[in-house]
């Protein structure tokens, strides 16, 4: 189950959108994200998932692969469908003791899924189509203009590019402690949700432990290769935006317009 | 290239001190240091690269103190250093732009940055994996990245602690033809530690460490014929040289300082 989780990876492929530049990706996201708030009707959501079907084609991800990386927060997403199914006041259309469903319930719940899954697929498609670098490069430039009120820019993408590259070597010993501990016959599965948090802490410690040492480790050998900070530093890729870039932002534009064409924004 | 004068050096909570090590390595020198566990071949490793500084006596790194602050970056360019854990010093999610890494601190100019690049894992023989992800590589693969991303900082002398320690041994093999190749034909000089005894039958020299001493020094063949003071150490010699051990107190004529199998092949044929 752990190594489903797709959310922060990258997925290697050639393909326009993994070619445009991250800084237009990630403020394109951003746009993306507010437009899945914004919109409140059936018809809405039609043109939202017309245009990130359109999207997922256009990066060669398979569609499998994203819908794969939904699983690992499939509770959240039901979670919060039956928090609005049955705690929204209205007009209650099924009732069972203390059970009450209502349809403004059903209505809000439904949308909150919805939203939560596009939101999912959104953000992953972002990190499954660019590099941890251009990404937390993107997101350094971004911040740039904030440096002056004292953001530490490139820190905080450095830190995103560590987190980034260990996601996986992390998920990789979870698994094998996990194991370990299973062969010893702990049990992760089964039992209440107590034993089951309980049953966490032979995993978590370990873990902890060795995460630890990993950051001491790359840090001395971070130093040790002359790191001193992001000032004077040069790069080996330099972002640029492309014609590329200016047509996606019409495609963006499009996708926006049409959202207001048909009033479905509020 | 390496110097230390009556270096001391103690950790902040008293547990372990390195005590009067006085040692030299040349520039173009393959040396290898050994000991076991907890010897401080670690400690010594991260002086020479000014992670520690000793708290009396010197260490010059290509003629520079280490206690300079001023030199520190200068010492770090010339004096490279790889890990034991091949994960834990990786940066980036891509081959090459781990690579860059290093050129990247040094503020190195771009284009000259991919001709580094290209060239040190050319180099290594990992230039067919520039675009993977770092993650897929085996252990071995790793380390020889990493050895890359030193070389592409160009440095005089590489200091390995214990790189093949976690490699299966294709890895280890693959990893120790690197730095030979390094030391022969980029004149790189290298400071490997080790406890394989048989990765430092090849080197020029051997520095043997025990309880934070320097306690023995030479030439292999002098080092290991030296069987019981080796073993006392709680320290392995070559097989060959135990058999050479062996069959010499059996009464057979044979030299007691043969340290390679070809040697053995050669010794044992010629005896009749
Ligand atoms: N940061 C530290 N603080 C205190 N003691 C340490 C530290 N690092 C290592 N030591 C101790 O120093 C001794 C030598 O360690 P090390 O140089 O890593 O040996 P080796 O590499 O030969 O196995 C060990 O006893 C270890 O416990
Ligand atoms: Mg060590």
């Amino acid at each position: 189950m752990i190594r489903d989780i797709t959310v922060g990876q990258y997925y290697p492929s050639e393909s326009t959108i993994h070619d445009l530049d991250p800084r237009f990706k990630i403020i394109a996201s951003f746009i993306y994200m507010i437009s899945i708030f914004a919109v409140e009707s059936i018809i809405g959501y039609g043109v939202v998932t017309l245009f990130i079907v359109f999207l997922i084609k256009m990066s060669k991800i398979p569609i499998k692969y994203i819908l794969k990386g939904l699983k690992p927060i499939m509770l959240i997403i039901i979670f919060a469908f039956v928090i609005n199914v049955f705690f929204t006041p209205g007009k209650v259309i099924f009732e069972y003791r203390i059970i009450k469903v209502t349809s403004e319930g059903l209505y809000r719940g439904f949308f909150m899924a919805i939203r939560l899954v596009f939101l999912i697929i959104g953000t992953s498609l972002l990190t499954l189509t660019t590099s941890p670098l251009k990404l937390t490069d993107g997101i350094e430039k971004l911040l740039n203009p904030f440096k002056k009120i004292g953001l530490p820019a490139h820190e905080l993408a450095m830190m995103m590019t560590i987190s980034l590259r260990f996601i996986p070597t992390l998920l990789e010993e979870t698994d094998k402690i996990m194991k370990a501990q299973m062969a010893r016959g702990a049990d992760f599965e089964s039992g209440s949700i107590v034993n089951r948090a309980k049953g966490l802490i032979p995993l978590l410690v370990p873990l902890f432990i060795s995460a630890f040492q990993r950051a001491d480790d790359l840090a001395m050998a971070m130093e040790a290769r002359c790191y001193r900070g992001g000032d004077n530093r040069t790069q080996l890729k330099v972002l640029k935006y492309t014609r590329k870039d200016l047509i996606g932002s019409f495609v963006l534009i499009l996708y926006v317009a049409s959202l207001f064409a048909f009033k479905m924004v509020w | 290239m390496i110097k230390t004068d009556k270096l001391n050096f103690e950790y902040d909570d008293g547990s372990f001190k390195l005590e009067n090590i006085d040692i030299n390595i040349d520039d173009g020198e393959f040396v290898v240091i050994i000991g076991h566990n907890g010897s401080g071949k670690s400690t010594l490793a991260k002086l020479f690269n000014g992670i520690y500084l000793p708290n009396s006596g010197k260490i010059y790194v290509n003629k520079m103190d280490t206690s300079d602050e001023e030199l520190i970056w200068e010492i770090r360019k010339s004096a490279g250093m790889i890990f034991q854990n091949p994960d834990n010093q990786i940066v980036a999610t891509i081959v090459e732009d781990d690579v860059a890494f290093g050129p990247e601190n040094l503020a190195i100019e771009r284009s000259e940055i991919r001709n580094r690049v290209d060239k040190s894992l050319k180099t290594v023989g990992m230039f067919d994996y520039i675009n993977k992800p770092t993650t897929s590589l085996s252990g071995g693969q790793k380390q020889r990245v990493a050895i890359a991303g030193i070389l592409a900082m160009q440095p005089k002398c590489i200091i390995l602690d214990e790189p093949t320690a976690m490699l299966d041994p294709v890895g280890r093999k693959d990893v120790m033809r690197t730095i030979h190749k390094l030391n022969k034909e980029e004149k790189i000089t290298i400071v490997h530690i080790t406890h394989f005894m048989n990765e430092a039958v090849d080197a020029d020299r051997i520095i043997v460490m025990d309880q934070g001493k320097k306690i023995m020094e030479g030439t292999p063949k002098e080092i290991f014929s030296r069987v019981k003071d080796v073993r006392n150490l709680g320290l392995d010699v070559p097989q060959v040289t135990l058999l050479a051990h062996m069959l010499k107190d059996e009464g057979i004529n044979i030299d007691d300082d043969i340290i390679k199998i070809d040697e053995m092949v050669e010794k044992l044929c010629q005896l009749k």
